[in-house]
């Protein structure tokens, strides 16, 4: 076990290094300086800031700064408007993670019940209902389920403020956030409940007369949670990317909308730092999941 | 005693009549395998159904754009005159100007969406969207289909070290989260690449191109792992075993035995590809990483239309439509597939 935790954090290291990597030399690739603004500066000022963000030293080294400047917690200035990345990051991550972890409980939570419910009346009127709306929430791109809501409660409707940052305004981006991943949960969740009711152990219990209720969430449930277990790690990553829509449609100020306005603005600074930044949350929690996932179900053997 | 005597009895030798012969013969023909996948796909209402929606759309992304007179990227006039009154009109309505010219008798086609901001026909342009979203989605697919197919293959057949030192590059591509490498590429292609103007590729624009590459260096993982588990499973069958018995070629091995046993697999995740690329690039589209201006994708259509979300919701509604109704019967058929031809599913 701990072998298995020891490889997989040494392989997420390894990942989050190539990941900085690729994202530091690509975006050297770019041509032209950060202080070639339409303004011309005179060659010694240019020559002075180069020299106040290292930008005159050989690039192996400034990526050796820039390194260690991240792992102090120091992403550096943003090229639009000279704040500090690190400040930007601390502000608005909060409201994303808030936003990002309800939408996955409530995903997971919901895409367990309603697919077990499926699985429990399969063929029935309720089986088939959810089945209908988790094909077409999975056949939905999140930005074009956030426009709707956002036309349909906010604009027709006038249910929700359009721009706010009030608590009330957090339902409908997590809505529209979670519609997909609930969607497929539940999918998943029906499988492999059905796939848990057929074992054998479903039918001693039965024969023994457990109570009905208790076979289902004693033995059915426990069991076919395991696959769904997998699926977080593919739908946090889910979440953090659609975040960047839905934050900014819904104009919540999280670091997803911050990561759109970067790229249009060609704010290079703070693309590379959101770039590392979500990429080792993902990363991150993927290895969380996995773990988990190990001390869940002790039969799953990796070596 | 009859039992233990030695001579046969001369009835079982006697030739066979025409009536025992009959029913030896096998009265259906024989059902390939293919054959018999296809027969369950056709027994299924909604794959049935969505081949059925696929066609439609391929069938109006090809003769649609013959028929209707207006071009993706053509600003109405009439007589060689801009009509600047065609600015976002409703379906089925006609500008002033328009208006005028067919009571003098003359003919106009109908805007079947209305027109967008920059009067341009909305119908052409969410047609033409949507091939290049299918384009874009089935491209894609293909790269992926390509490499993985290669890789897997390569690395489940040779096996030991090669096979070990493989699947540790695969291991770590995917763990990359690969959304956000596409949007790094995207930022950094659309600096450093430029193409000759009038090609495809320049019309589509870098971001289409560094989505391809993208997929090419990172989407086809999953695939490479299945069609490596395939193979290292079919490998050790015994049918395998006996036809190496019988000395049989390694050529012929592939070719007869593992690859057919492969391809439901290849084909079921294929299908599945094509509405995750197009997800990809309408997603794409809305950070603003999509197809260059003027070229329509069904993302970018909808990622325009929430400027004017509260006049002219339709224009967001058309091009969402789309997207849902394609992507809904690929995975449909994609699931349709699954059923029929995965061999694990057979009763």
């Amino acid at each position: 076990m701990t072998r298995y935790i020891l490889k997989r954090v040494v392989l997420a290291i390894i990942t989050v290094l190539i990941i900085c990597f690729i994202t530091f030399f690509a975006m050297n690739s770019i041509p032209g300086g950060p202080f070639n603004k339409e303004k011309a500066l005179s060659p010694a000022t240019v020559a002075a800031l180069n020299a106040r963000y290292n930008l005159d030293k050989p690039i192996p080294q400034q990526f050796a700064l820039y390194m260690k400047g991240v792992l102090h917690g120091d992403f550096g200035v943003s090229l639009k408007n000279g704040r500090e990345i690190t400040d930007i990051i601390k502000e608005s991550f909060p409201i994303s993670a808030k936003l990002g972890l309800i939408a996955v409980t409530i995903a997971l939570v919901a895409g367990t019940v309603f697919g077990s419910i499926a699985a429990l009346f399969r063929n029935k009127w309720p089986d088939r209902v959810i089945v209908f709306l988790s094909t077409l929430f999975t056949s939905m791109p999140s930005f074009v389920l956030a426009t709707l809501l956002l036309l349909v409660f906010c604009i027709r409707l006038g249910w929700f403020p359009v721009w706010g940052n009030e608590e009330v305004s957090y339902f409908l981006p997590v809505l529209s956030l979670a519609a997909y991943p609930m969607a497929y949960t539940t999918r998943l969740a029906k499988t492999s409940m059905l796939d848990a009711l057929s074992q054998d152990y479903i039918r001693t219990a039965n024969a023994k007369g457990v109570a009905k209720w208790k076979v289902i969430f004693k033995h059915a449930l426990r069991n076919s949670l395991i696959p769904v277990i997998t699926y977080a790690g593919p739908e946090i990553a889910y979440i953090i990317t659609g975040s960047m829509v839905v934050e900014t449609i819904f104009t919540v100020g999280g670091i997803g909308s911050k990561f759109v306005t970067a790229i249009t603005n060609r704010d290079y600074t703070m693309i590379m730092a959101t770039t590392i930044f979500l990429a080792t949350l993902m990363v991150v929690a993927n290895l969380l999941v996995d773990i988990v996932y190990k001390l869940v179900d002790p039969r799953i053997n990796y070596d | 005693m009859k039992l233990f005597s030695l001579q046969q009895n001369p009835d079982l030798f006697k030739p066979a009549t025409e009536e025992e012969k009959s029913q030896q013969d096998v009265m259906s023909e024989s059902v390939s395998f293919f054959k018999d996948g296809c027969r369950k796909l056709m027994k299924n209402p909604l794959a049935v159904f969505s081949i059925i929606v696929l066609a439609i759309i391929v069938l109006a992304i090809i003769f649609v754009p013959i028929f209707v007179p207006y071009e993706y990227d053509e600003m109405l006039s009439v007589n060689g005159k801009r009509d600047k009154g065609a600015k976002n009109l409703a379906p089925f309505t006609y500008s002033e100007l328009e208006q005028e010219y067919i009571d003098n008798g003359g003919q106009r086609f109908p805007h079947i969406f209305g027109t967008d901001e920059q009067c341009r026909d909305y119908f052409i342009r969410v047609i033409y969207g949507t091939r290049v979203s299918l384009i874009v989605g089935i491209f894609a697919s293909v790269i992926v289909l390509i490499i993985g197919v290669l890789y897997g293959a390569i690395s489940g057949y040779v096996g030991g070290k090669a096979d070990m030192i493989m699947m540790r590059i695969v291991d770590i591509i995917y763990a990359l989260p690969d959304m956000i490498i596409i949007i790094l590429l995207s930022v950094v292609f659309r600096e450093i690449i430029t193409f000759p103007s009038g090609s495809l590729l320049s019309r589509l624009g870098t971001n289409m191109v560094s989505l391809f590459i993208v997929y090419g260096l990172l989407y086809w993982v999953s695939m490479a792992r299945q069609v490596r588990g395939q193979i290292l499973s079919i490998k050790e069958n015994e049918y395998i075993l006996a036809a190496k018995a019988i000395g049989t070629k390694s050529g012929r091995i592939i070719k007869r035995h593992i690859l057919p046993n492969c391809l439901s697999v290849i084909i079921i995740s294929t299908a599945l590809q094509v509405p995750s690329a197009i997800f990809t690039e309408s997603y794409l589209s809305f950070v603003g990483l999509g197809v260059s201006a003027p070229m329509p994708s069904l993302g970018s259509l909808a990622n325009a239309a929430r400027e004017g979300l509260q006049s002219y919701p339709y224009k967001l509604i058309f091009p969402a439509i789309m997207i849902c109704l394609i992507v809904l019967s690929l995975n449909l058929l994609g699931d349709g597939l699954r059923d029929a031809f995965d061999p694990k599913l057979k009763k």
